[in-house]
């Protein structure tokens, strides 16, 4: 296994790799989607509080989830190319970051387009939004010290320095919102409060979940490779893998 | 210690780099009331966030202190050389930067509570929460600093940085001084802001000292 790992994180192997994976992953995400979009727009049924717009939830619930999902990779892939330099895991940390605060966006912006006909209002101080909102300004931190400095390897390791002081520092904004809010007023908690959630809302949700699961892998792969090939211009195997393409 | 006796004598001998965030905080607290109401009532509901709000601000107007003048003249790199490890002097940095920025912040923000129709109860916890959450500034902003300044226009994104971590500090601080006007007890706001100080000084160096590697390289 380390044998393969160690190969594995080589840029050249890692590129032709990438290149081979990347339509399939992107075949099961175009499926997935189509899936999920099929089961939580037409076969599942309306919510008889709701009505139709509880369905904003199947894209999102996997948004607010990826979001925390891809900081974490990123602080974990950031961490490891401080600790063992290898340069694969700073371009992963690089080219999650975007893709994070998209889905952070995303989680945010279908939120508050809920909210508006639910709670009558497009904002809420709540303490899960404001949370949202701290972590994408978190990855706005991150994504704007990348792109500050002139050597991409030195920026990188310095915003992996960053996403992971960040990492720690997440949960404690989280609780101290949550805390902060619930001496404010708690009327929003309660409102978020909705019932289990019934079987046939559960799978198309689960399964636009492991939609964007896959759309981050595809979309990773593919920056992962114009990364490398920017960060790497100068060596021999992109030589090699471009005279071979042709 | 050196490095901290001559941190101070540095700032000593540049008295305005010391006194100019200090009357930025007091210029952006008179801000407030004649921007919003000069009602009393008004003001002291208002009192808390705006001190804290203004210590953030004036805090990260001296940030780049820290580390910026060492590095252009490349004594930050030799005191890295030097035997000394790097943990420690960052701390010792941090602790001038705090009796320079942070401690004055303290002695003037009585004033600016009753400028602001704070009651008087309020005002021992203001001080409290002062004593212990300007270190955490200057702690975390300290890791700010140090991955920035390699970078030639480091200031707008330094604060992008360093802000969103603040918000801790900021939401016990200005609520426990919030409850204290209110008369409620304040114990577990000033716990947590301790935890945090203890968190930050256990932690913060480690990573300053990490960045302030990959900034000189």
């Amino acid at each position: 296994m380390w044998y393969w790992l160690h190969r594995f994180s080589s840029p050249a192997y890692f590129y032709r790799f990438a290149g081979k994976a990347t339509p399939w992953l992107a075949a099961i995400t175009g499926l997935l989607l189509l899936a999920g979009l099929y089961g939580g727009l037409v076969l599942a049924p309306a919510d008889y509080q709701q009505g139709d717009s509880y369905r904003i939830i199947f894209i999102h619930v996997p948004s607010a989830w990826m979001s925390l999902f891809i900081y974490v990779v990123m602080a974990a892939a950031g961490g490891i190319g401080l600790i063992w330099h290898i340069k694969l895991a700073e371009v992963v940390a690089a080219c999650s970051a975007p893709i994070g605060a998209s889905f952070t966006f995303i989680a945010l912006a279908t939120g508050s387009l809920w909210g508006k006909p639910m709670w009558g209002t497009w904002w809420v101080w709540d303490a899960r939004l404001t949370s949202e909102l701290i972590l994408l300004f978190l990855y706005f931190g991150v994504i704007a010290l990348q792109s500050a400095g002139e050597d991409k390897r030195t920026a990188s390791r310095a915003s992996a320095i960053l996403a992971l002081v960040g990492m720690i520092n997440i949960p404690i904004i989280h609780f101290s919102v949550e805390w902060w809010n619930t001496l404010h007023q708690g009327a929003t908690v309660s409102k978020m409060g909705a019932p289990s959630i019934h079987t046939s809302m559960l799978v198309p949700l689960l399964i636009m979940a492991l939609a964007c699961k896959f759309y981050y892998a595809t979309s990773l792969l593919m920056r992962a490779r114009a990364e490398l090939l920017e960060r790497e211009h100068n060596s021999n195997w992109i030589r090699d893998a471009l005279k071979n393409h042709g | 210690m050196a490095v901290l006796s001559r941190d101070l004598l540095l700032a000593l001998r540049r008295r305005s780099e010391v006194v100019n965030p200090l009357l930025f905080f007091v210029i952006v607290v008179t801000l407030f009331p004649l921007a919003i109401s000069p009602s009393q009532a008004v003001l002291q509901t208002l009192a808390p966030g705006i001190i804290w709000v203004a210590a953030l601000l004036s805090t990260l107007l001296s940030l780049e202190r820290m580390f910026r003048s060492d590095f252009e003249d490349g004594s930050l790199e030799q005191l890295l050389l030097s035997p000394c490890p790097p943990t420690i002097l960052v701390l010792a940095k941090v602790l001038a930067h705090w009796l320079v920025s942070g401690l004055p912040l303290l002695l003037i923000a009585p004033l600016l509570g009753v400028f602001l129709a704070l009651p008087t109860e309020a005002m021992p916890t203001l001080l409290i929460t002062l004593a212990l959450g300007t270190p955490v500034l200057s702690m975390v902003g300290a890791i700010g600093v140090a991955l920035t300044v390699g970078l030639r226009r480091g200031g707008a994104l330094l604060s992008l940085l360093v802000l969103p971590l603040y918000l801790p500090v900021l939401i016990f601080a200005a609520n426990a001084v919030a409850a204290a006007a209110d008369g409620l007890i304040v114990t577990g706001q000033l716990y947590f802001l301790g935890g945090l100080l203890l968190l930050s000084c256990s932690l913060a160096p480690l990573a300053a000292a990490a960045a302030l590697k990959i900034s000189i390289h």
